[in-house]
């Protein structure tokens, strides 16, 4: 990686830990630029506005994601296996690194006027959602995974994943949510699998 | 003057429909033809020789042409009452080639649909090699439900010129089959901003995702050598049904299958290749191409 990109990405975890904490809007330039120690000017080298950033930080998150995923998907093992995998990963990124998930839920989904240009449909999240269609054609093509739609199938896994995740934000779950992985794998296999 | 030596043809029937034959009828430039092919025997035509003429003489020839599937079966298939084994061993000895017209010959085609432990192509059954010959050195398969007229003559010219014959790992010839059906199919843009046909015989949408087109992933040149010289069934409106494969036909030809609503990959590109830029290109909606073609309103 280049001088140029390892400082961009530093400039995106940043923004991406303030925005995930404090909010879009709540969350200026200057504030990133300080949490840095870089001058405002200096970031503007990197990102010409506060909206390209916020949508350069989701395909970055997406692309993290997505790797993860896609190493779940080069391996050798059943459907129902690589959902307890990928439930893992998740929830281990909401634990170590939270501000992924929390910029997904709280910033890209609750402030769609930002993304609209230039985040239509799938843009930005692609490498994510890509594995998670690799992950469901083959578990049919192996006919592990009963054949339905693809949005019925994924509103049912992320949603379920992300639902779980803000209410681990909030605070209101009874256990750490690593001891829920077993069940929430369970149930999503359950509801997926080829009756 | 000398007359040129005319290449000899015996064409062979085994379990067919005759759309081969048909289909070679059409071909466009037939004077020309007949002053390089003689055609010693057709089931369809008044040759010079009959059937049984032909089994009785030692006539050697350049093309034993095979059209339709095969089997080794007496109760499935014979030839005025010979068995199909003794006429195709006695005619397939003097044969210089042996030319597989269409998808029954090359690999069982719809017949083997019967049964395929007994129905096959000469040398496939399907996918698989060893059909109902294990080997055989001198066959060429031109598959095709039907074969276009040209990719017939068009091989049989290269083979009389003594022309390598380059084949892909189904004997078929590269000059024909190295080419997809979706190259020069006039819905490319369609198909590149996953727009759908949304029926039949409309001149708009592409035909890959809802009624059932195989052309990204079938071996043809049915857009590039046009059929009757002016269209092709992606032209017309219709599907390719992927004839000209092994695995033709499959079932449910009119559907596009899907896993979780995506569809098979086109050939040689990866899934997620392929996922990535269908799911994108899906993301915008081009107005232009959501419109007819020819407004019904003139200016």
């Amino acid at each position: 990686m280049d001088k140029k990109s390892s400082k961009s990405e530093k400039i995106l975890e940043a923004a991406l830990l303030l925005f995930s904490k404090n909010g879009f809007y709540a969350t200026t330039i200057p504030d990133i630029a300080k949490s840095m120690g870089m001058s405002v000017g200096n970031i503007y080298n990197y990102f010409s506005s506060k909206e390209k950033l916020a949508k350069d930080i989701i395909k970055y998150s997406s692309d993290i994601l997505g790797e993860e995923i896609r190493k779940v998907n080069e391996q050798e093992c059943s459907s129902e296996e690589k959902i307890r995998k990928i439930v893992t990963l998740y929830f281990d990124m909401a634990s170590v690194k939270p501000q992924h998930i929390n910029y997904f839920l709280r910033v890209y989904l609750a402030n769609k006027e930002v993304f609209k240009d230039g985040c239509e449909g799938m843009l930005c999240v692609s490498a994510f959602v890509t594995e998670l269609m690799i992950f469901f054609e083959e578990g049919v093509a192996k006919g592990e995974l009963r054949n339905q739609d693809f949005f019925s199938a994924f509103g049912l896994f992320m949603g379920y994943l992300g639902g779980f995740v803000f209410l681990n934000g909030e605070g209101v779950l009874n256990k750490n949510i690593n001891d829920y992985i077993e069940d929430i794998a369970t149930n999503i296999y359950n509801a997926l699998k080829q009756q | 003057m000398s007359q040129i030596a005319k290449a000899k043809i015996v064409w062979l029937q085994g379990l067919t429909c005759n759309g081969n034959s048909h289909s070679f009828f059409n071909y466009p430039q037939m004077e020309s033809f007949d002053t390089h092919f003689e055609v010693l025997y057709h089931p369809l035509l008044l040759g010079e020789l009959t059937f049984e003429s032909l089994l009785a003489s030692h006539i050697t020839f350049d093309f034993l042409i095979l059209e339709g599937a095969l089997s080794h079966d007496k109760t499935i298939l014979q030839k005025f009452n010979h068995s199909f084994e003794d006429v195709l061993d006695n005619l397939s000895k003097r044969a210089k080639h042996i030319i597989c017209a269409g998808s029954c010959a090359s690999y069982g085609g719809i017949f083997r649909l019967r049964d395929e432990a007994k129905i096959t192509g000469a040398l496939f059954s399907g996918k698989n090699k060893g059909g109902y010959w294990k080997e055989k050195r001198n066959v060429i398969n031109i598959p095709g439900c039907p074969l276009h007229p040209r990719w017939l003559v068009d091989t049989l010219f290269q083979l009389i010129k003594e022309e390598k014959i380059s084949v892909d790992e189904y004997l078929r010839p590269k000059e024909i089959y190295s080419y997809l059906m979706h190259h020069g199919c006039m819905r490319n843009e369609y198909f590149e901003w996953k727009v759908d046909s949304k029926q039949f015989g409309e001149k708009e949408g592409c035909l890959f995702y809802l009624q059932g087109c195989q052309g990204p992933m079938t071996h043809s040149t049915c857009n590039k050598i046009l059929w009757n010289s002016v269209s092709s069934k992606t032209r017309a409106g219709s599907p390719c049904l992927g004839c000209t494969e092994f695995d033709f036909p499959k079932k449910a030809l009119y559907e596009t299958h899907t896993n979780m609503s995506l569809p098979q990959t086109p050939f040689g590109i990866s899934k997620r290749a392929y996922y990535s830029l269908a799911g994108i290109a899906k993301s915008f909606k081009i107005e232009r191409l959501e419109r007819k073609l020819m407004d019904e309103k003139d200016n």
